[in-house]
């Protein structure tokens, strides 16, 4: 059966690439996975695990925000074992805050976002450790996922279909054929030391903030610059839902709980090379500065954790900066005449489903695959599974 | 730069194929760093061929158990500062008692069947568990101590378990924590998986679990609990008082 099925190859394993390795593999594609680390290894385990109820965006990005909101009920469904199902609250603790309440209302509305006003002593009931300065505070339907068992739910599920991962295995060459078109890759098998190579029909470049790299290996431009962000968690859960600043998207405007913890986000900054970024100091002690603002305990609770990671921020030619986070796909084949290679890029971990869609739909027209997408319908397995399914070699 | 410290890390190698070795990697760091942030310098700046698991980097995903100076350790939440010393030495090794993949990566697989087969869920809102309401632990300090029940299918319990090298078809003690919490939350079905000379009876109450768990679940309090419920539970099969297992 798997001899009619045509090839497809997923570079890099964040949210982005295995919801895409899922999706291929349900539409009929045999799929191997190539990631240079362990599943999640890059961005996709460093966030905040904010499960965004859309809320953070609708004033300004209205078109993520609506994208949020219906990914967000997709994965409660999909991979509810995977989320703490809290809630989530924006809350206003200064008069600049309470001035943007209007505008979060407005846009709210518009992006017909799930919301309510709640009354800030009822709120201080039930999160006792909020700031007494509290001036106004909306409900939302944000949530936490784990990165671990999200990824390893989309990647068993994957393996369900026939999907193959290959952790610790980086991509070090494209070869094309003379038409251009990519058609295999050599690669470095990082568990024994050796080189391979790997063939298949098409490509999916999800390498994120690494995207940029993947993409130069087929002769491709694409500007990717990674815009790290750094995360500090503390030793208590300190708060039992999500708390926002009411306020423009900034630095440190989010305390997120999850399992015993919080963690306060996060900064942005462009930087060159994110294998290694050291942690700063004065980034931390900033995320402390501002969380306390919403929750001052923060201040007196000790550290757990401090880790950083990076978007990728896609510069347009003639772009000064576009930090939408909507996602960006290409075709390299209309774009840069590269045949057989696609790039997916940019979104939230929140959609990575809807990313995958996305880009599985161009890449079954493509085939003349005439298959529509079943991942919003379909509970994922058990992320415990991932270690069960494994498909035998090719 | 001179608040960096210079550090020597030894680390444990293998790569199937090839056997095992020890390689030595100069590094500075900031003490405020993790154990991790140095194993990441050096695969970023020295050694490519290095493998490691890793995700989360804040104690969440339980990917980055290893054996450090010979204990064990969750690496992102390991300070270098608590660890070792300026112009110290870092001995790191991976986990025992699961098969070793390559270098620092062990094979998590056993614990993974295990744990989806008792099928304990180990992602949950609320603050206290409703399972652990009137289960916890005698402590000292209780109050600082919330969530309990918070499992990060981490293995460090498996690896510095002292039973774990003398049996390999032992549960471990995650697998057991998971069981005693279901039978807590009113699943008494897997007692009966525990009732077995690979299950609770193989521990030898050395609470080395307890020890270096890193979320709070106290695996060796909940083995002791867990053969209570077992003794309780022959009782009760001796007198066909409990139908649930009556019919087993
Ligand atoms: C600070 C920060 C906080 C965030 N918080 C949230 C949040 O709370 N909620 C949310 O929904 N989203 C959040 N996001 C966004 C979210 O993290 C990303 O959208 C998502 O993780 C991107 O996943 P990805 O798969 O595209 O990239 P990545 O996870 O980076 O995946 C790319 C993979 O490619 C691999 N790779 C690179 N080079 C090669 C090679 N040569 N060969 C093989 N593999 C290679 C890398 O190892 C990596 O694993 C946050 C982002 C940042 C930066
Ligand atoms: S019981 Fe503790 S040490 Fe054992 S796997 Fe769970 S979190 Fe890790
Ligand atoms: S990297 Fe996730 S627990 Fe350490």
């Amino acid at each position: 059966m798997t001899l009619n099925k045509p090839t497809a190859i997923v570079i890099g394993a964040g949210f982005t690439g295995i919801a895409t390795a899922y999706d291929l593999a349900m539409r009929g594609f045999q799929v191997d996975v190539l990631e240079r680390g362990e599943l999640g290894s890059g961005t996709s385990g460093r966030t905040h695990g904010l499960l965004h109820s859309g809320a953070r965006y609708c004033v300004h990005d209205k078109e993520s925000a609506i994208e949020c909101i219906a990914e967000n009920a997709i994965l409660r469904r999909i991979a509810g074992q995977c989320i703490e199902a809290n809630a989530g609250y924006f809350i206003a603790v200064n008069e600049s805050d309470e001035a943007y309440a209007d505008l979060f209302i407005h846009g709210a509305r518009e992006c017909d976002l799930p919301f309510k006003e709640v009354n800030t002593v009822d709120l201080l009931h039930m999160e006792t450790q909020v700031t007494p300065a509290i001036r106004r505070a909306f409900c939302v339907q944000d949530g936490t996922f784990d990165p671990l068992r999200l990824a390893y739910a989309f990647a068993a599920s994957a393996k369900k279909f026939g999907a193959r991962f290959h952790p610790f295995t980086e991509v070090e060459e494209l070869i094309q054929d003379r038409s251009n078109r990519v058609i295999a890759a050599k690669v470095w098998d990082r568990v024994t030391d050796t080189r391979t190579e790997f063939h298949a029909d098409v490509w999916i470049n999800t390498a994120g903030a690494w995207a940029g790299r993947i993409a130069s290996m087929a002769g491709v431009h694409l500007p990717v610059k990674p815009v790290p962000g750094v995360m500090v968690a503390v030793e208590k859960r300190l708060c039992q839902n999500t708390i926002n600043r009411l306020n423009e998207p900034g630095d440190g405007d989010i305390i997120l709980p999850q399992r015993r913890m919080v963690v306060i986000g996060t900064t942005s900054f462009e930087a060159a090379d994110v294998d290694y970024i050291p942690i700063f100091r004065d980034q931390i002690d900033q995320m402390v500065a501002q969380g306390s603002e919403m929750i001052p305990a923060i201040r007196d609770t000790a550290h757990r954790g401090a880790f950083m990671s990076s978007r990728p921020l896609v510069k347009a030619e003639g772009e000064a900066r576009n930090l939408a986070r909507t996602f960006k796909v290409y075709d390299h084949e209309n774009a840069d005449g590269v045949p057989g290679l696609f790039s997916l890029i940019g979104g939230e971990a929140t959609t990575c489903r809807a990313m995958a869609e996305k880009i599985t739909d161009l890449v079954t027209a493509r085939f003349h695959l005439d298959v529509p997408c079943h991942t919003a319908e379909q509970e994922l397995v058990s992320y415990r599974k991932f270690y069960q399914l494994d498909a035998e070699p090719a | 730069m001179s608040d960096l410290w210079k550090l020597t890390v030894r680390i444990h190698r293998f790569k199937p194929g090839k056997g095992s070795w020890v390689s030595e990697y100069p590094i500075q760091i900031h003490p405020d760093e993790y154990v991790l942030d140095a194993i990441e310098q050096i695969w970023a700046f020295q050694d490519r061929s290095l493998v490691y698991r890793h995700l989360c980097h804040h104690s969440t995903c339980g990917a980055c158990g290893m054996r450090v100076n010979h204990s064990e350790h969750l690496t992102c939440i390991t300070r270098i500062g608590d660890i070792t010393r300026n112009g110290g030495t870092m001995d790191i090794e991976p986990l025992r008692n699961m098969p070793v993949i390559s270098d620092l990566a062990v094979d998590m697989g056993q614990l993974f069947r295990l744990l989806d087969e008792i099928d304990f869920s180990q992602v949950q809102s609320s603050v206290l568990l409703p399972e652990e309401k009137g289960i916890q632990p005698a402590r000292d300090k209780h109050e600082e101590i919330e969530r309990l029940v918070d499992c990060l299918e981490c293995g460090l319990c498996i690896s510095a378990c002292p039973a774990g090298a003398t049996s390999t078809g032992y549960l471990g003690p995650a697998a057991l924590a998971a069981i005693q919490l279901r039978s807590v939350a009113g699943d008494k079905s897997l007692l009966a998986m525990a009732d077995d000379e690979h299950g609770a009876w193989r521990c030898h109450s050395a609470f080395a679990c307890t020890d270096v768990c890193p979320s709070n679940v106290e695996p060796g309090w909940r083995i002791m609990d867990l053969r209570k419920k077992l003794v309780a539970r022959r009782f009760s099969n001796l007198f066909g008082k409990d139908k649930e297992v009556a019919h087993e």
